[in-house]
């Protein structure tokens, strides 16, 4: 990219805009789909997002901090099922330290694959992310190997100056009885630098609160809203694995999946230990569009003669 | 990198994602396997079950809700099929066994894009169902001819 002159460069973004445009286009004229999320916020369950459906979310989290100022963290995600068994996501994530800087601090691209074609018992799934973040980066949306609250104290100035490529493996297992979902992930982490492999674990449960649709529209009836708790944690590295000098928490979560697409989802979480942040309080808006890759592939089809 | 070239390549990148993992085929109806044999793969134990909301009156409405919020955009309105899946108001369709229906929206037919439904609750599926097959008995009504 340095190698092109200003000319050029200014003609490719003049030629990305009608790209920008008929892709935004492809999202508002996508229909809304319902989704039925889970209240999750940093577990995942085996329910992958249905093929062609885009869904866009916003993700934050507000957070006490012992020995600094408190931080809001926000992100945002980019789900897509691109067929049945595999979806798709890339997040970009920021915060903002109070009294101090707001910074952009990397994305992440994860990816999840259901191997087993049908419905058990247990269900794995097989997820992979890379993550390019620097050391400012407060999502908390993993906890991993000596992750602890001391650790998010250091100024955004110092700490966006360390940069973290790192790939997480993680194996889902999740089930669906009696209307509960039970889901337990277990994951490792690899610095792509020299660091030792480190460890994590999340779980949670989660039921609507009526098992039954109602025969009417309606977007306060009970089926709508999802309940569940949710726990999650580092357990150390390779070389030192246990829960000593970990930090964990546990929330309650609630999520509402309105009919017009719209979910919105609410989890005060509490540290169980020393080690982790007090109080995080962490909320998120998503909209589903379904047929939104059906709206793209028609963007390109129209394109060829 | 910087964030303008990340995100311009990133676009492009999920972009081609979505163009390359959506084909649109449209279903098969004819030839060596068409996608209501899906249905004849439902184990017994499934297909043997009978509908616990059968006598429930509101069961296909509230499944016709459903409908709408979670299957019209790939099967189409009232199930008349669609590009990207076939019609529900076919025969190989409404003779099905309930429970054979039950067990595809359990399981789906995740590589044919037919998503698993287990999310669900139970309950909700069979409402589904009732509404599934009270699109035949719409088609009939349909197919009488009025009265002047």
């Amino acid at each position: 990219m340095r190698y092109l002159s200003r000319n050029s460069f200014c003609l490719i973004r003049l030629r990305f805009i009608p790209f920008v445009l008929s892709l935004l286009t492809a999202l508002v004229s996508s229909p809304a789909g319902r989704s039925q999320e889970n209240p999750y916020i940093v577990a995942y369950d085996h329910n992958l997002e249905e093929p062609g459906s885009l869904e866009v979310e916003y993700f934050s989290t507000f957070g006490t901090q012992r020995g600094g100022p408190d931080f809001h963290a926000y992100w945002a995600e980019l789900e897509y099922g691109a067929t049945a068994w595999w979806t798709t996501e890339l997040y970009l994530d920021g915060q903002t330290t109070f009294g101090g800087s707001t910074v952009f601090t990397g994305y992440r691209w994860e990816n999840r694959v259901r191997p087993l074609k049908n419905e058990h018992l247990i269900n794995p799934v097989l997820y992979a992310e890379f993550e390019d973040i620097n050391g400012a980066d407060k999502i908390l949306k993993e906890v991993e190997g000596h992750d602890v609250e001391a650790d998010y104290a250091v100024p955004n100035a110092v700490a966006r100056q360390e940069r973290t490529r790192e790939m997480e493996l993680k194996l889902i297992l999740s089930s669906n009885y009696k209307g509960w979902n039970f889901t337990e992930n277990t994951f490792a982490t690899k610095n792509l630098s020299n660091e030792p492999w480190e460890f994590g674990y999340a779980m949670g449960a989660s039921r609507p609160l009526a098992m039954k649709g109602a025969a009417h529209r309606c977007n306060l009836c009970r089926q709508h809203f999802v309940a569940g708790v949710e726990l999650y944690g580092g357990l150390g590295d390779r070389y030192s694995f246990g829960l000593k000098d970990t930090s964990h928490y546990m929330g309650a979560g609630l999520a509402w999946n309105l009919p017009s697409g719209w979910t919105f989802r609410i989890e005060p979480t509490f540290g169980l230990n020393d080690n982790s942040h007090q109080f995080l309080l962490r909320w998120g808006v998503s909209r589903e569009f379904s047929g939104f890759g059906s709206m793209v592939s028609g963007l390109f089809r129209g394109r060829q003669e | 990198m910087k964030l303008y070239q990340f995100v311009i390549i990133s676009v492009l990148l999920f972009s081609g994602v979505v163009a390359a993992a959506d084909p649109q085929e449209p279903p098969k109806r004819s030839g060596q396997e068409s996608v209501y044999d899906e249905l004849k793969k439902a184990p017994d134990k499934y297909s043997g079950k009978t509908n616990p909301l059968a006598n429930d009156s509101d069961a296909a409405a509230a499944g016709g809700v459903l409908f709408e919020e979670h299957c019209e955009g790939c099967h189409g309105k009232e199930g008349m099929g669609g590009k990207k899946a076939p019609s529900l108001r076919a025969e190989e369709v409404q003779n099905a066994a309930p429970g054979a229906i039950f067990w595809i929206l359990s399981n789906g037919v995740v590589r044919k894009k037919m998503p698993v439904w287990s999310k669900l609750p139970e309950p909700e599926r069979w409402q589904l169902v009732s509404f599934i097959k009270s699109l035949g008995a719409n088609s009939a009504q349909a197919a009488q001819p009025s009265k002047p």
